[in-house]
């Protein structure tokens, strides 16, 4: 689950949620897919939580974080 | 031989003649100087000058359609136009039908040039482009950080996408150096883990400004690049060599920002739709197999009464534990934003089953769920779960079981 990427984990609930609505299933198939459903759900709403803002300098090789302040660094 | 006598008249009329008629189509090269412009009439009148001479230049508005720069003194240009004499003073001057900066023919043939080369070598064939990450974590930068061009980005971003990561790889964008600067940029951008895209950008300017980004150093270096590039220079009318070359072109910084990442919101509100789509066709296909296994569990109490028990067992416990799980390992955090789902998982739990008057008997010692009177003597405790609470009782009398699966009626 960690491996697969955001938008293959929307593609993939959505595609689950079709299957669902389209119905046929017995009660075992349908809660299996419900259950991974909510669970990839989860990951998405996770994934896009993931990154914490951060804006930074690479100068000389070196990563750092820009200036201070509202905005940008200006030079 | 007699030399005729002329008027002044006669003498200009002759020179505007001779003139006008050697001078008819003129490309000069010179520096503005005293440019005035007659704000009523809109006509524009200034002197082209080198280091020994001048000439005066009439640029009327009729002609000035499609100029694309400011004239301003000081300015070096190209002009076209043809030279025309004004009789009554004797005096002399270009009319003008164009000006353009000087050097710009040559850069546009180079750019024309270069733009060729590459094509024939595929460095812009659609099968090299690479697909942009839907989420890339983090976004590499390459620009000046004097403009305005950071300040968009993040504003953009900041909008739509508030927890962004950002690695800014200065370079300067202008000049002769810019690009080796570029392309340094780009191969220690490329350098960085978890850089996942890479933006090129540059605010407006001339032709020349934006020249770095129309050389094979700058072109080699994004098709080079490892991580895909938007290439973001200028306005949306300007092209660029690296447009073409790069995996997507952005008409503008802002743009460039804008499709780097997707709009928050909009993908939060998808996820939550599907959720409660998720729900709602659980909900139903829920029911659907409920009804099913009732009636199976209704025709078998006709048939075979103590299928019943096992039908009960499987469905109901099984049914229950998978539930509880899911609604466990549910992420409490969302739960916070979709208001009412605990409410409605709760309502797909299959103890409702109970609520029709069926209930699970259980031996209390161990909690083993009851399918045959044989598992319990009399004096035993037991367990019985309803809809609502639980009774425990104890055996008084059992009764074996007559009607068999081996035997059942008909």
């Amino acid at each position: 689950m960690e491996e697969i990427k955001f938008e293959e984990a929307l593609s993939r609930l959505e595609t689950i949620v079709n299957d669902l609505e389209k119905g046929g299933l017995t009660l075992e198939e349908s809660l299996k897919k419900f259950e991974e459903g909510i669970k990839l759900s989860d990951y998405c709403v996770k994934k896009l939580e993931e990154v914490e803002k951060k804006i930074e300098i690479l100068s000389n090789g070196e990563i750092k974080p820009a200036a201070q302040g509202e905005g940008p660094p200006v030079s | 031989m007699e030399i005729p006598i002329l008027s002044v008249s006669e003498l200009n009329r002759k020179i505007k003649s001779l003139l006008e008629f050697e001078f008819e189509l003129i490309y000069v090269e010179g520096e503005i100087s005293n440019y005035h412009h007659h704000q009523s009439s809109g006509h524009v009148y200034f002197d082209l000058k080198d280091e020994r001479s001048k000439i005066k230049c009439a640029f009327f508005r009729s002609q000035q359609q499609g100029m694309d720069f400011k004239l301003e003194d000081g300015q070096k240009v190209l002009v076209v136009g043809s030279i025309s004499v004004y009789e009554p003073r004797g005096e002399y001057q270009i009319l003008v039908m164009s000006v353009s900066p000087k050097g710009i023919g040559a850069l546009l043939i180079a750019f024309e040039q270069l733009k060729k080369t590459l094509e024939a070598e595929g460095l812009f064939r659609v099968e090299h482009k690479r697909k942009l990450p839907f989420l890339p974590g983090r976004i590499g930068v390459v620009t000046s950080l004097g403009g305005a061009v950071i300040h968009d980005i993040t504003m953009t971003l900041d909008r739509r996408f508030p927890n962004y990561r950002l690695l800014i790889r200065p370079a300067s964008v202008q000049g002769d150096d810019a690009k080796f600067e570029i392309c340094q940029a780009i191969d220690e951008l490329n350098k960085v883990e978890d850089v996942e895209v890479i933006i090129l950008a540059r605010g407006g300017g001339s032709l020349e400004d934006l020249w770095p980004f129309n050389t094979e150093e700058v072109a080699r270096a994004i098709y080079n690049s490892r991580i895909p590039v938007i290439s973001a220079i200028g306005h949306e009318v300007d092209y660029s060599i690296s447009d073409f070359v790069a995996d997507l072109r952005a008409p503008t910084p802002s743009a460039a920002a804008e499709i780097v990442l997707p709009n928050k919101s909009e993908i939060e509100s998808q996820i939550q739709h599907l959720i409660s789509r998720l729900i709602n066709a659980m909900k139903l296909n829920e029911s659907v197999s409920r009804k099913h296994l009732e009636s199976i569990i209704n025709r078998s109490l006709l048939r075979r009464p103590q299928l019943l028990t096992t039908d009960m067992k499987m469905g109901i416990d099984l049914l229950n534990d998978r539930l509880n799980d899911a609604i466990k390992k549910y992420d409490l955090n969302y739960r916070e934003k979709c208001m009412d789902l605990g409410s409605r998982l709760k309502n797909l739990n299959p103890r409702e089953v109970l609520s029709r008057g069926y209930s699970i008997a259980r031996r209390l010692k161990d909690g083993k769920i009851l399918i045959d009177s044989s598992e319990v003597n009399p004096g035993d405790s037991i367990n019985i779960t309803l809809y609502r609470g639980d009774i425990v009782c104890e055996v008084s009398k059992k009764e074996q079981i007559t009607r068999g699966t081996d035997h059942g009626r008909d």
